[in-house]
């Protein structure tokens, strides 16, 4: 081993040993892998409910569990996925350990907040193995009531509980990188040269600061509409279960930017790195987060269409809907716009990235049609809402979030992921998506309702499709979670910029981040992703001359 | 760095004094925020039943009585001037005038809350507590015979946000405890004051919030009868 690439001496993984140094850290890096590990648990949890689902489904009858242990199941893994993993997944791993090497801080600007809202993920997290404990939950992940209210005999007041707990660490989170962006960045780091990621963690943060003081009061009044029986929600006892869906969804429909915003930072950061180009438009693709976090809350009424609504009402809802697919929109575009004559390279964070793009897309277009009043009363409730809500969750947010942790793996471990299985995997999880949900889209529109746990034979084949597209699916999963955790022993000393990419916590941090970051604050003096420009007809000769010799000529050999 | 070393005060994390009290001003704001949009869901509802049930919200709204919600009102209106003269107490580094006016901060707070807990046991006698102890007015009135459900949904809502409120006391009080201890340590000073600051912040809010609520709660019935 030589030693330019061996280890630093010192640095923030081994600045401290021993549970204490871990528990009571109030380090940004440390409290990112704090809940990268919990995180990773709830996501496997969430995933085991959602195979199950999938066996039950694979016969018309259903073999393998009861109804309501069915109902259980998809309850579960919506509560899991969304509050335990999508809403903390980026901001809370990447994003801790990102925010401040990128605004060039040695911390998050609250560190002992930030330590505290992982305590509170945990305290939420445990109320839900406590409703596993305790027989399980089968209201679905919405709460509607009055079924939760009223009806149910399951825990649901432990969960609202749990949820509510849960918000605020989300609060804090996003409390702590609002603050962070605007009063710690470095000099000369100016708002428009800010990596774009953080302008996608600002949007997001502004909704959960927002959003979710509302569904944690939402949650308390149903909890207590259970333990006093007073109607607020149920409408035999003066309430109106409409209220209750109003004041879900103003959380809830933002919620979904909160898991997608940060998605789309992490694109843009390897797209433009692994296209060896500025991303296209910088500006726009900053300011249309803004845009969607601003849209985002104004558009929650396209949930309710069938729920009892204004026909005005809806309109406006739906005109405000297809608006908030401008911005996103002008996303998808700058960001096929900087592939454009960029030096692409297919490493395994640009495989996820180009699996984005094209799912979110599908996602996305999908999502019109549910805006739109008169197909949503034909789609609303069947299983094209599910696969329309999975390819922006988890062809979206999923893929940033793998693509994001496998660029930066490098600098959180200090070693690299085996780039063959990265790869591989990748691979297998683009095919395993897409057999799983793309039937889904075809047997909502045939009419397949969500939530039931039998279905009419002639659904069978697509079901069948579906439920083999899953275990490619979990193949996929699971290989990055023993090829990641093989990498912390066995992987290679990555180098200080392996991508040779641009930004603070590539080009002013060693190998792997000492414990307050950077010895001397950094002092930024050129644009976000200034890779360097060549003249295209250079770049084009350079590769006809290789093809001639046979050989390709390094990528982007700008420098 | 060699900020760092002159002023104790400053967290190794943050480049000077004036940058650790900017940020922890924003931060408190946004925290504040957040506070308006957990308080907003109940406001909300409240409008919403109102609007449906306009005569429950008035003859309920009736029951509660303004004697004591007015002293009450008064008390937490004198708590932050009290609190606004404490501030003013630590940035001119008046150590006992500040003790003192935390001290009688605490003082009025308290007292609220002491009202509050007569209030509420007055209605736990009147039978005014609902899910636990709760009595309709039966015949409501002539146009409305029958006992409507919406009366409890006042008093429920009444319980939630002056509970949601008292909590949101006991933490100021909580929080004030902390920084008197600490202003009778000598934490702070004339260029360290910003914890005073940012309490004073929240118990203004605690109070505003409660600004709201008194006319909202106990002056409707008021509103609409005193034409009559």
């Amino acid at each position: 081993m030589t030693p330019e690439n061996a280890l630093p001496k010192e640095h923030y993984l081994n600045h401290g040993y021993g549970w204490k140094s871990w528990l009571l850290t109030t380090d940004h890096k440390r409290i990112a892998w704090l809940y990268l590990v919990s995180i990773t648990l709830m996501f496997f949890l969430g995933g085991f409910a959602a195979f199950l689902i999938r066996l039950q489904l694979l016969t018309p009858q259903g073999e393998i569990l009861r109804n309501d242990t069915y109902n259980k199941m998809f309850t579960m893994h919506g509560v899991v996925m969304i509050f335990f993993f999508l809403i903390p997944s980026i901001p809370a791993t990447l994003g801790n350990f990102l925010v401040p090497l990128m605004v060039g801080a040695k911390d998050l600007a609250f560190p002992k907040i930030n330590l505290i809202s992982w305590y509170i993920f945990i305290i939420g997290a445990l109320y839900v193995l406590w409703i596993i404990l305790s027989g399980g939950l089968e209201t679905g992940w919405t709460f509607y009531t009055p079924y939760s209210t009223s009806y149910s005999t399951s825990n649901v007041t432990a969960a609202t509980l749990g949820v509510f707990v849960l918000g605020f660490s989300s609060i804090l989170t996003g409390l702590n990188f609002i603050v962070t962006i605007h009063k710690m960045r470095a000099p000369g780091m100016t708002w428009f040269r800010m990596p774009l990621l953080l302008w996608a963690l600002y949007a997001t943060s502004l909704i959960q600061i927002l959003a979710t003081p509302v569904l944690a009061i939402t949650m308390v009044l149903v909890a207590v509409e259970r333990f006093a029986g007073v109607g607020i929600f149920d409408p035999a006892l003066g309430g109106d279960p409409i209220l209750y869906q109003h004041m879900f969804w103003f959380y809830s429909h933002p919620a979904v930017y909160i898991m997608i915003l940060p998605g789309m930072g992490v694109i843009s950061e390897v797209i433009s790195c692994f296209a060896r180009k500025r991303v296209f438009g910088y500006k726009f693709v900053a300011v249309s987060s803004l845009m969607i976090a601003v849209f985002g809350f104004l558009v929650w009424g396209h949930h309710m269409y069938v729920s009892g609504m204004s026909p005005y009402a809806g309109m406006t809802f739906s005109l405000i809907s297809y608006l908030v697919a401008v911005p996103s929109a002008v996303k998808t575009f700058n960001w096929t716009a900087t592939l454009y004559k960029g030096s692409v390279s297919y490493d395994t964070p640009m495989l996820y990235v180009l699996g984005f793009l094209g799912l979110f897309m599908v996602g996305g277009l999908t999502g019109l049609f549910l805006a739109s009043m008169g197909l949503d009363q034909h789609l609303h409730d069947t299983y094209f809402v599910i696969a329309h809500f999975h390819f922006i969750m988890v062809g979206g947010a999923v893929m940033a979030y793998f693509a994001g942790i496998h660029f930066w793996w490098p600098k959180m471990t200090g070693r690299m992921y085996p780039e063959a299985w990265g790869r591989l995997s990748a691979m297998i999880l683009f095919i395993g998506f897409i057999l799983t949900f793309f039937p889904q889209f075809i047997l909502g529109y045939m009419g397949m309702p969500r939530r039931y746990s039998v279905y009419v034979p002639e659904f069978q084949t697509l079901n069948v499709l579906s439920t083999a597209g899953s275990t490619i699916l979990a193949v996929g999963y699971v290989m990055p979670l023993v090829y990641m955790l093989w990498s912390l022993k066995y992987g290679e000393i990555a180098p200080a910029n392996p991508w040779r990419a641009k930004g603070l916590e590539w080009e002013a941090t060693g190998p792997i981040p000492a414990w307050d970051n950077f010895p001397v604050t950094p002092t930024v003096t050129e644009d976000a992703y200034n890779y360097p420009q060549r003249p295209v007809a250079e770049i084009e000769r350079e590769r006809a001359a290789g093809r001639a010799e046979g050989r390709m000529p390094e990528l982007a050999s700008g420098d | 760095m060699s900020a760092h070393a002159h002023n104790p005060a400053v967290l190794h994390h943050f480049a000077d004094a004036e940058q650790q009290k900017e940020s922890a001003t924003l931060g408190m704001w946004l925290f504040l925020a957040t506070e308006v949009l957990l308080f907003a869901g109940l406001f909300l509802v409240y409008t919403l039943f109102r609007w449906k049930v306009p005569y429950v919200w008035v003859k309920e709204s009736y029951l509660l009585g303004i004697t004591l919600g007015g002293i009450n009102t008064a008390v937490l209106i004198c708590s932050s001037l009290t609190m606004a003269l404490g501030v003013h107490a630590a940035q001119e580094g008046k150590k006992k005038a500040l003790i003192g006016w935390l001290l009688a901060t605490m003082l009025l707070g308290a007292t609220f809350l002491g009202v509050k807990a007569i209030e509420y046991h007055e209605h736990w006698e009147h039978h005014k507590v609902p899910g636990l102890n709760f009595t309709y007015t039966v015949p409501y009135d002539n146009a409305h015979p029958y006992k409507v459900p919406e009366q409890q949904v006042f008093h429920f809502l009444y319980f939630c946000m002056t509970g949601i409120h008292g909590l949101h006391m006991v933490a100021g009080l909580s929080i004030l405890t902390v920084i008197a201890i600490m202003a009778y340590r000598d934490k702070f000073s004339t260029t360290y004051y910003t914890p005073v600051e940012m309490a004073g912040l929240y118990w203004h809010f605690v109070d505003i919030v409660w600004v709201f609520l008194f006319p909202l709660l106990y002056l409707t019935g008021n509103h609409y009868t005193g034409g009559h």
